[in-house]
């Protein structure tokens, strides 16, 4: 096995590319050093992007901000502007695992390894989130809920790796809110989890909603949220929502939880989840 | 060895001084199983059946030793014939003979120059196998059809008809049940499920096996007894005792897990085979897949009761599943199930079943958390069904001094009584609750044991004394240890260092189970410490040229008694211990025994808990135990060991479990899905030691490490169901399950 640390962007697209067997990119290592230890992948090559410039910069852009690609959860979370504009993504960052882990982990290796309890991935795609890529063809912009395409599975091409995630504006009377059910209060994988974001309009109705699920179907899903809209969150409409959550979900029976279990706890999490974005964007009902 | 009849004032049992092996600890320089190196060393690996049970027709590893850096493949042909049932039964264990009997069974091993190689070879050894049905469950490993796993095993002397992977039978209690149910205004009977939990411990089996061409070996392993392991092994390789020496490193938790051998035996074959030492450490995976579990288990409990609480019959029919091979772990939960009360007819009885699963190994109270559970839970039934108060009913049945206990033998002075009472007094267990919230409460029972045990101090020369004991310290037994021969000798604690010491420098030690050391290690220091102050005396006498029983011993100093009283300068431990080579040579003192005077030990827990209606998962908010220690040498210590117990018992009771699939794999060897409490998981638990002696011991030590677990099974249990409104009767409590009964 090769190990290359390599400084630009166009170096690592080469090594990537260049490699014959298996290549894997290695950014906090959370995912993929534990997988080869327990013999799951054992990689021909592995780029570490944590030595390319700029990769570990937080930048504000047009409104938002766009975080490179090897920038730790801890670092995320002590970033005070992304915390305000998109206080959801950044909970469900920093919830995964530990302490030791925050300092490593990142986002693009959250949604990379594709799994389907990723916990930052609802919450990046509720936010409208934008991975940048680089690859053999140059750089292309894709939406972050587009990227997992099944468990383990991605929409990258060969060579190509994401560089960077830009989480866009928000206007006024807007937030968003990330909960996750595990059986332990920490060191967990979601059984269910639910990403919501909202916008209000001046009277305090619900204008827009964005509700992503996880843990419950191969990938996230999207779930029709209209339910909400023109409401103020009355007990109607999060039941309506939680209803919509409940049978968007596709779960399966396994270790972790009953489908069962996962399609009735998915609709309480995106209840709860989707009154905290209302408190958050300052709108009391 | 009776408790002291004068009543004396301690100066140092009950104080808290920091343990000897604390700075170690803390800072990495303690060795435990996995840092021990040898020159030339070889890293050893184990191959393991991928399925839950197969016939192994042939194993070809003529490929693996071909690989450059491979020394040596060993599989059970490398053993000796074990004797007696139970020591080819570990044997089997520790590596397959014609069959794998579980997934994860060890079928060979290799040592080979490094880690990387070893895995490499693991991979060129052909095993043939030609797989068999196979069975994981209680209810199907006793169906007429189920797969048998060893016909040779079946339960000796059972009636026509038991099925035959039945190995053991249980079977206690005394007086008319018929009778007792006819005096009930109320009878209950119910069934109860559990699940295979593992002790946890944070360091896999690891050790270092280094065996020379003459036969001679040494091993350095992680243990909780190595004279055990000595005598397995050295069954195992057909050596003699005095041939090998085992040493016990550090250990990081064993909880009964490490009182047997696992890899041990398969690192000294492949040494003696390459001629090299051999290193072996298991991985998570391997922990979980081939040491540990519990035993899981099915339970009818019928209990009668009259309208004031009192409980006029009992009856319980367990049964367990131990793995796949014979356990007689059934017998105690049979034991422990009634023990906390005094029953006019009572009977419990049980099986243990044969499954395609690892080995149940033992694990803190072994059997009483599954044994008790039941018992406690449909108590707790009864008084909600009565009106009951759940600790009025428990005094007004709790056994007591002079009570014929449910297993056959009479209690000595014992402490539930106190226990209860001390938990209704308490302000928790009269602190208001919120909505969603229960409270439990549960008793639970030990035995505690005794043992063999050796103790050897040697006085030193410059006034300090030097311990050796034969059994790991895994809860701050040198601290203890230390302290009570500081007490005895009158010397401060400072002064003493304790070890443990190898198979080969002091006499035979029962393992670190049993919640003995403290009693049976600790009576032998008294006793060894005893034994030097009389040679102590005794120079001293000469020195004075009166009696050696005119000198008496108090406060670290010989001092002139009766008639001789004040005529001579008393003299210090250090005054005696500079001149010793002068007045007869060196000074030690030693004890051996086979102590049998274990007080029982009992303990009462609260637990309060709140459960979200909405997704069933539980919160902890408040928990306390109640245990009589007899005398709590280091309150500390005393006080972690409830803490721990409570802890692993929270654990057993919320989310731990084995899961087997279809398949008979095991699907959650991991911490990732193997759910032992995190500490943000629970709550401070507090502790509250009430001491009532022990007849049996110089101090009224009782054993408190196994009691703690046995009573939060049924503590959580009852206050899950009581926040809920509705009973759940099978653990773990996982929130999917919880949800499920919420929602009826
Ligand atoms: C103890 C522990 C607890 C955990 N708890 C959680 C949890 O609570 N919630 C949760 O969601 N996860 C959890 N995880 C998993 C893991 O920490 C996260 O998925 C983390 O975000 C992965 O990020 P990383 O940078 O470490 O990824 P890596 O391990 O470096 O990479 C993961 C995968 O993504 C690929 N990859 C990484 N970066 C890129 C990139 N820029 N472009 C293309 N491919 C890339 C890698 O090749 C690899 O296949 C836990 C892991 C551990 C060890």
């Amino acid at each position: 096995m090769q190990y290359a640390a390599p400084k630009s962007v166009q170096d690592a697209v080469e090594l990537l590319a260049g490699e014959a067997g298996v290549a894997h990119v290695l950014a906090g290592g959370t995912d993929v050093l534990v997988q080869m230890k327990m013999g799951m992948v054992e990689p021909d090559l592995l780029v570490d992007i944590k030595h390319i410039t700029r990769l570990k910069d937080i930048t504000a852009e047009a409104g938002g901000f766009r975080i490179g690609a090897a920038v730790s959860g801890a670092e995320l979370g002590e970033h005070a502007g992304v915390g305000t504009l998109w206080p959801g993504v950044v909970e469900a960052v920093e919830l995964i695992g530990s302490t030791q882990v925050q300092g490593r982990a990142t986002m693009a290796g959250n949604l990379c390894n594709a799994s389907p309890a990723g916990d930052s991935v609802p919450a990046m795609a509720a936010a409208g989130a934008v991975a940048r890529i680089a690859g053999p063809d140059g750089t292309r912009d894709c939406l972050v809920a587009d990227i997992p395409t099944a468990p383990g599975r991605t929409s990258l091409g060969n060579g190509e790796f994401i560089t960077s995630i830009f989480l866009p504006a928000r206007p006024e009377n807007a937030s968003d809110a990330y909960l996750r059910f595990i059986p332990r209060t920490e060191m967990d994988i979601a059984v269910a989890s639910a990403a919501v974001s909202l916008e209000f309009d001046t009277e305090g109705k619900c204008s827009a909603a964005t509700v992503i699920l996880g843990a419950v179907g191969p990938t996230i899903l999207n779930v029709n949220a209209d339910c909400l809209l023109g409401t103020t969150l009355d007990d109607a409409a999060l039941e309506a929502l939680a209803a919509a959550c409940s049978a968007t979900a596709i779960p399966i029976d396994d270790k972790r939880g009953t489908a069962e279990f996962r399609k009735d706890v998915v609709g309480v999490l995106a209840k709860r989840a989707a009154k905290i974005a209302q408190t958050r964007a300052g709108v009391t009902s | 060895m009776a408790l002291d009849t004068e009543k004396r004032e301690f100066k140092i049992i009950g104080t808290r001084p920091l343990r000897p092996d604390g700075i170690d600890k803390v800072t990495g320089r303690a060795l435990y199983g996995a840092d021990m190196v040898a020159p030339g060393m070889l890293e050893g690996k184990i191959l393991r059946s991928p399925h839950a049970h197969a016939r192994i027709v042939s194993i070809d590893a003529s490929a693996a030793l071909a690989l450059q850096g491979v020394k040596a493949v060993v599989t059970a042909s490398d053993f000796s014939e074990a004797k007696g049932e139970l020591m080819q039964n570990i044997l089997e264990n520790c590596m397959a003979q014609d069959k794998a009997l579980y997934h994860g069974h060890a079928v060979a091993a290799v040592a080979a120059t490094s880690e990387t190689i070893a895995k490499q070879a693991l991979k060129l050894i052909k095993v043939d196998y030609e797989v068999l049905p196979h069975v994981t469950e209680i209810e199907d490993a006793v169906k007429p059809d189920a797969p048998v796993l060893r016909p040779d095993r079946r339960a000796k002397g059972a009636p026509e008809g038991t099925p035959a992977n039945i190995t053991n039978l249980s079977n206690f209690g005394h007086g008319d049940l018929e009778a007792g149910f006819a005096k009930a205004d109320l009878i209950i009977e119910r069934s109860f499920r559990t699940e295979s939990t593992h002790q946890g411990y944070i360091e896999p089996h690891a050790c270092l096996a280094s065996m020379g061409p003459d036969g001679k070996a040494d091993l350095w392993c992680c243990t909780q007894g190595h004279y055990a392991v000595r005598d397995m092994c050295a069954s195992f390789l057909g050596m003699s005792l005095s041939q090998l020496r085992v040493t016990a490193s550090e250990i990081g938790g064993g909880f009964g897990g490490k009182t047997v051998v696992f890899i041990e035996p398969v690192a000294l074959a492949l040494s003696r085979k390459a001629g090299k030492p051999v290193k072996m450490a298991m991985t998570r995976e391997e922990v979980f897949k081939a040491s540990g579990p519990t035993p899981s288990s099915l339970a009818d409990i019928k209990i009668g009761m009259t309208k004031g609480g009192k409980i006029t019959a009992a009856h319980a029919k367990l049964r367990f599943q131990g793995g796949a091979f014979p356990s007689g772990t059934i017998d105690l939960g049979a034991m422990c199930a009634f023990a906390a009360y005094d029953l006019e007819a009572v009977r419990a009885e049980g099986f243990n079943v044969m499954t395609n699963r690892p080995r149940e190994a033992a694990y803190r109270a072994p059997g009483a958390p599954i044994g008790v559970y039941p018992v406690e839970a449909l108590i707790d039934e009864l008084c909600i069904e009565l009106g009951l108060d759940p600790l009025d009913v428990r005094l007004l049945n709790a056994a007591d001094k002079g009570t014929k206990s449910s297993y056959g033998p009479t209690f000595e002075a014992i402490g539930l009584k106190a226990t209860l009472e001390a938990a209704k007094a308490h302000r928790h267990y009269n602190t208001p609750l919120g909505p969603n919230q229960g409270r439990g409460v549960s008793c639970g029972f030990w035995f505690n044991f005794g043992g063999s045990t050796s103790v050897s101090m040697s006085v030193n020369d410059d006034g300090t004394v030097a311990v050796t004991e034969g059994n790991p310290d895994i809860g701050g037994s040198r601290a203890s240890v230390g302290m009570m021969a500081a007490e005895e000798l009158g010397i401060p604690y400072e002064n003493i260092r304790t070890i443990v010491a190898d198979t080969n420098s002091i006499g035979f030690n029962d393992p670190t189970h049993g919640s003995r050391v403290t009693f049976s290690v600790g009576l032998a220091t008294i006793e060894a410490a005893r034994d030097a102050i009389k040679k102590m005396c005794t120079r001293v006498a000469k020195i004075w040229d009166i009696d050696p029983d005119a000198v008496m011993w108090e406060d670290g100093h010989a001092r002139p008694a009766g008639e001789n009283a004040g005529n001579y300068e008393p003299m210090s431990l250090a005054e005696i211990a500079a001149i010793a080579s002068k007045t007869g040579g060196p000074i030690a003192g030693h004890y051996e025994v086979n102590a049998d005077s274990a007080g029982v030990s009992f303990g009462v827990h609260l637990a309060d808990i709140e459960v979200d209606p909405e997704t069933g998962f539980s919160t902890v908010l408040r928990y306390t135990v109640f245990q009589d220690a007899g005398k709590a040498i280091h309150p500390a210590y005393v006080e972690g060991q409830m803490q721990g117990g409570a802890a692993q018992g929270i654990g057993w009771a919320m989310n731990e479990e084995y899961i087997y699939g279809k398949d008979g794999l095991l699907q959650n060897a991991g911490f990732l899905d193997y759910r032992i409490p995190v500490a943000s998981d629970l709550p401070p638990i507090e502790a509250v030691i009430l001491e009532i002696p022990n007849p049996g011991h110089p101090y009224g030590v009782r054993g408190v490490g196994e009691t703690a677990i046995v009573p939060p099974l049924a503590a959580v249990s009852n206050a899950v169901s009581r926040a809920i409104g509705k009973r759940m009767r099978a653990l773990p409590m996982s929130p999917p399950k919880i949800l499920k009964v919420i929602k009826g």
